[in-house]
């Protein structure tokens, strides 16, 4: 992944973080952490604060009742936002972490579910994010489902999906309708090439319909303030948790 | 001391065959001296849970036939990509995998130490995690506000509940232990509820110091009391090449040789004979020093 790539994707899931109070990031997860500490510094930038909670960490994990604090303050609603990556997402916002073919007799396995099947349905803002943007990942129906997407009425559910982030494009999750809308085309991308590679249908901003791409966002870039943030301070932060990511955003 | 102090391989072999072993994640202390003792002694059988996930540790006793049965909530090799000895045996059906999530494994736990049956567990429903565990039950909530089965509504609040886990034994690696067996863990309070909720608990230290941890009140609150400690081992470098929380940092360019030795049998195998042979010697080495005392 390029470094200017990799910039445009922290700085999107960043954004996404915006006004916040508490975002956690689990596990081998390092664009979302690179993400979740730019937005507890621009918070404070502005005299806002930003808690920010990287597992995997020491300095930037605050726990001390061991792994079963984030999922008891997730259920509390102390957490504002999660991230969750997927092998498979479909359009319907499931996300399957397990593996493809028909389970359990897979066919390729992924590393397992994580906390994706509880945090999922507790915490408010659920921020998908993929970085390979293709029709082997965003699937029309994911092989196993780790966390449904939404959940059938009378399910205790006060969480779910709001976006995904991928390295063509945002969309933001309608959760109503049980489906992605396309927010924003990353520099080089067009509706056309977004369809191309994506292996569900998903809806458009509204007053869209056929125009074309002429009205649809592009992603924000990162501004020269982002990008000092990541190589001076962001790189040193993740270097701890991860280090070969940190050299990546050193280099932005 | 009220708690035997055992060498690695004696420490391993209280492991029965068939036994569920609880084990910590990659940032808490897994014990690979352990591990390599295990496979050195040609432990097979064993039941693996991972509290609630696992890197090199599983995938270092999977390739190596140790386990035949994983819980696990993801096992992979941590920045260094998925972890191949699981992944090949999953897909090859070489072992059980029962796919689990994180709160899960720590909330059956929770069950176990409190002596509870089951615990219920939010999320979960509408996921096929949930729908290939027919261990797992769904009821409705007995005390949601008018609703419940009491009440006779048709579908209120359904909330999963789950079995209680009692592991047989519960084996990590940690900083120091002190001469009554008591040992200090810090802040990673997994491994007191690991401990609490199995039969037996077997840790590797660093070191085992004079005095009692449990003596300074500022400190003791970071402490397994030895009530739980069946035995206790020294093993420097015992987390080795994973990191141990405030004492050593993680050997990333080993795990990189890892990672990519255990791509194929072939390459893992040639690993394995290498890290046992390692072992060997450090094991000759430490025999001697104590034959010197």
């Amino acid at each position: 992944m390029a470094a200017a790539r990799t910039a445009l994707l922290v700085t999107a899931l960043a954004d996404r973080l915006r006004g916040l109070s508490c975002v956690a990031v689990g596990a081998t997860s390092p664009l979302p952490a690179a993400a979740a500490l730019l937005a507890r510094a621009r918070a404070e930038a502005v005299g806002d604060r930003l808690q920010t909670i990287v597992l995997g960490s020491r300095q930037h994990n605050p726990f001390t009742d061991g792994g079963r604090e984030l999922f008891d303050c997730a259920a509390q609603g102390r957490i504002d936002a999660f991230f969750l990556s997927g092998g498979q997402i479909d359009g319907a916002g499931n996300v399957n972490l397990v593996g493809t073919g028909d389970y359990p007799a897979l066919t390729h396995r992924f590393p397992g579910s994580f906390g994706s099947a509880y945090l999922a349905f507790l915490v408010p803002s659920v921020i998908l994010y993929r970085e390979e943007h293709s029709r082997r990942v965003l699937v029309p129906r994911v092989d196993f489902v780790s966390a449904p997407g939404t959940s059938a009425p009378g399910t205790y559910r006060p969480g779910g999906p709001t976006a995904l982030v991928t390295g063509r494009c945002a969309f933001a999750f309608d959760r109503a309708r049980g489906r992605f809308t396309l927010t924003s085309l990353h520099p080089g991308e067009t509706l056309e090439s977004v369809r191309e590679h994506t292996g569900f249908d998903f809806q458009l901003p509204e007053g869209e319909g056929r125009a074309g791409t002429a009205a649809i966002p592009t992603t924000p870039a990162p501004t020269t303030a982002d990008l000092w943030l990541l190589r001076e301070r962001i790189a040193g932060e993740v270097a701890e948790t991860y280090p070969r990511f940190a050299a990546l955003i050193a280099a932005v | 001391m009220t708690v035997p102090a055992l060498t690695v391989a004696e420490l391993v072999a209280l492991i029965a065959p068939g036994s569920l072993v609880a084990v910590p994640p990659d940032y808490s202390g897994p014990s690979l001296a352990a591990t390599r003792a295990l496979i050195a002694a040609g432990t097979t059988g064993l039941r693996l849970l991972a509290v609630p996930t696992s890197g090199m540790q599983a995938d270092l006793l999977i390739g190596a036939g140790v386990v035949d049965e994983v819980e696990a909530a993801a096992v992979l090799l941590g920045e260094h990509g998925g972890a191949p000895r699981f992944t090949a045996a999953v897909v090859a059906g070489a072992i059980r995998m029962r796919d689990t999530t994180c709160p899960a494994v720590h909330a059956a736990l929770q069950a176990a130490e409190k002596g509870l049956p089951f615990i219920p567990l939010r999320g979960l429903i509408g996921s096929d995690v949930l729908r290939f565990r027919p261990d797992w039950q769904v009821i409705d909530n007995p005390f949601a506000v008018g609703g419940g089965a009491a009440a006779g509504a048709a579908s209120a609040d359904p909330i999963v509940l789950l079995p209680a886990i009692r592991p047989d034994v519960a084996l990590f690696h940690a900083p120091r232990a002190d001469r009554d067996g008591n040992v200090w863990i810090g802040r990673r309070r997994e491994l007191v509820t690991m401990a609490h909720a199995a039969s037996a608990t077997l840790v590797t230290v660093e070191e085992i110091v004079d005095g009692s941890l449990l003596a300074d009140e500022a400190t003791a609150a970071g402490v397994l009391p030895a009530l739980y400690v069946t035995a206790v081992a020294v093993a420097p470098g015992g987390a080795w090449p994973l990191g141990l929380p405030g004492h050593s940092e993680p050997d990333n360019a080993e795990q990189a040789r890892y990672a990519r030795a255990a791509r194929s049998d072939d390459g893992f195998r040639a690993y394995l004979a290498e890290l046992l042979a390692d072992a060997a010697g450090a094991a000759d080495a430490a025999g001697a020093a104590d034959a010197g005392r």
